[in-house]
């Protein structure tokens, strides 16, 4: 029942097969190829309206969520065609964890909030532990150690967002999907959350989506660069591309695209 | 250079204060038949309470006698509104959960917003009628006829479209972002809702469900055609499936004789629903309220 891909070689984790994307009859992103390597943080990075958020959010099938959403191509994961019909939605994001945009904790203690995640994938271990484990690896364990059963909205926008990738660890996934995590937070807090995404490195793959070119080059091994232009059979709208895939370090010291170089130094963005 | 002071006698000015003071007179005009009615039930029914009146069966009319109590319609109105409640609650939350969580706006959907609306609008008599069609006149439920059970069917009628609307409309309020957390950690669509969205909107549904109940419990016409009523006590489970007394009906019967004793008792049997219905509202503040607490901590 599994389709595996023998092209794909062992350390990538995740790749992306000739992907478009559309809302309804508007197509956001067109043909996508791009491999995610494991235990990389991979960022995408482009101006606004590339489509790097819907490519991050069809990675875990998100975008089910929205309506009219349809993706043309494939995402394997584990060997797997993710929108493949057999696959089990539920079963995906159990696996590939998602920390988005606004922090967004449920209206429940720190603690439930953590063992939420848990305990609806059948975790049966201690709880206590896990919730210290995750809060641990999110740093925040030492700020809210005391306050446990306070609610999640007690904690600070950095806090809070903290709280969501703890309880995105919790679940144990493989893969972690940021969606611009620290558009809203202060510079203190993103500098928090780096480091925090630094020390996750080591167990879980990440992918980010960011606008801020800095955090691409000092969290990111990789960086995919993103750019919209206008195709001659579209509608007139712009469509979304992958320009630039490349390591962090080559992207911004010597991209082999104008547009990127362009980008990265500010020209258009 | 016009100067920078207040000018009363500005054109503008004069406008200003006239429609201020226009729409002040508008609202208390609008408060006053509430503070009326009120007052004026509490003056006549109030006069008339006594312990008897809720322990008692009414007297058949006549005159000179004592009009008796009002046990068992009170006892009624309270089952015949737990019988609607049975059957709208589950059925309406359901319905608006449907509407607001596993609905895509489609041509489905959008018709049975539709015909919720129309059901709201629908005069409560017809709902009366219309259960009466359906059970009493064809004695579908067991050979009986006008019975406790048939009220409180066409009451759930007139329940149902407040209790889908506001289920619905309160799971609206909830923000995406706690759907996407929820789906987001791998939690189904199931888990979603019952642990996350439902939670969050339950201060607006338990308020609705509440006011479903208020209103419900007022309605007089649907029960002249389903309950009936009925002057003896409730001792059984079987008397369900009989004509069974409710406030607003006998509210109904004993203001239209001519005897003084059967008025007085519908004086006091509207106190105690005015009463019970207004504690309802007050009730569903205080939840809306005490959830909002729960909910900060």
């Amino acid at each position: 029942m599994i389709k595996t891909n023998k092209k794909t070689p062992k350390n990538i984790i995740l790749s992306l097969e000739n992907v478009s994307i559309s809302y309804g009859t508007f197509e956001a992103v067109r043909n996508v190829f791009c491999n995610f390597k494991k235990g990389n943080i991979t960022s995408l990075i482009g101006p606004s309206g590339c489509g790097k958020s819907t490519v991050l959010r069809s990675l875990n099938r998100m975008n089910d969520l929205i309506p009219n959403c349809s993706l043309k191509g494939t995402v394997l994961f584990d060997g797997t065609n993710i929108y493949d019909k057999r696959v089990d939605p539920v079963e995906v994001r159990r696996r590939i964890g998602m920390v988005f945009q606004q922090p967004n904790p449920f209206p429940k203690s720190i603690y439930e909030n953590i063992a939420f995640g848990a305990r609806i994938n059948g975790f049966t271990g201690e709880m206590d532990e896990l919730v210290e484990s995750s809060l641990r690896k999110a740093a925040l364990w030492d700020e809210c150690k005391d306050k446990l059963n306070d609610s999640g909205y007690s904690l600070s926008g950095g806090q809070q967002q903290r709280l969501c990738i703890a309880r995105t660890i919790a679940i144990e996934p493989e893969i972690i999907l940021m969606d611009e995590p620290c558009s809203a937070l202060d510079p203190i807090s993103t500098l928090k959350i780096e480091e925090t995404m630094h020390d996750l490195k080591k167990n879980y793959t990440i992918i980010i989506v960011t606008h801020n070119m800095q955090q691409a080059l000092r969290v990111s091994d990789m960086t995919a660069f993103f750019n919209a232009v206008e195709y001659e059979d579209g509608d007139g709208g712009k469509v979304g591309y992958l320009a630039e895939f490349n390591s962090t370090k080559k992207i911004f010291n010597s991209p082999t695209e104008k547009t990127t170089q362009e980008y990265i130094s500010g020209k258009f963005g | 250079m016009n100067s920078l002071f207040y000018q009363k006698r500005l054109s503008r000015n004069i406008g200003d204060k006239f429609f201020t003071s226009l729409s002040v007179i508008c609202a208390l005009i609008a408060i006053l038949p509430l503070i009326f009615l009120v007052t004026y039930i509490l003056f006549k029914g109030g006069s008339q309470i006594t312990p008897e009146l809720f322990t008692l069966e009414p007297n058949p009319p006549g005159d000179d006698l004592d009009a008796g109590g009002i046990n068992p319609a009170l006892i009624g109105t309270l089952i015949i509104t737990t019988i609607a409640s049975i059957i709208a609650i589950p059925v309406g939350v359901g319905g608006g959960i449907y509407l607001a969580e596993y609905s895509k706006g489609g041509p489905f959907s959008r018709f049975i917003r539709f015909g919720v609306n129309v059901l709201a609008g629908v005069p409560s008599i017809i709902a009366g009628v219309f259960i009466y069609a359906l059970i009493v006149s064809t004695k579908i439920l067991f050979g009986s006829m006008y019975s406790g059970f048939a009220g409180g069917m066409a009451l759930s009628i007139l329940m149902l479209p407040t209790v889908i609307k506001t289920t619905d409309e309160g799971l609206k309020l909830v923000p995406n972002e706690l759907r996407y957390a929820s789906l987001g950690v791998g939690a189904s669509m199931y888990t979603t809702i019952l642990k996350v969205t439902l939670p969050c909107a339950f201060r607006s549904i338990a308020t609705g469900v509440v006011l479903g109940i208020a209103r419900a419990a007022g309605e007089t016409a649907p029960l002249i055609f389903t309950a009936l009523f009925s002057y003896y006590y409730i001792t059984g489970f079987g008397d369900l499936f009989y004509e069974m007394g409710s406030l607003a009906v006998l509210i109904y019967n004993f203001a239209l004789e001519p005897y003084d004793a059967q008025n007085k008792l519908a004086w006091a049997a509207s106190f105690i629903l005015v009463l019970s219905i207004l504690s309802v509202n007050i009730f569903s503040r205080i939840l809306a309220a005490f959830t909002e607490k729960t909910k900060r901590v």
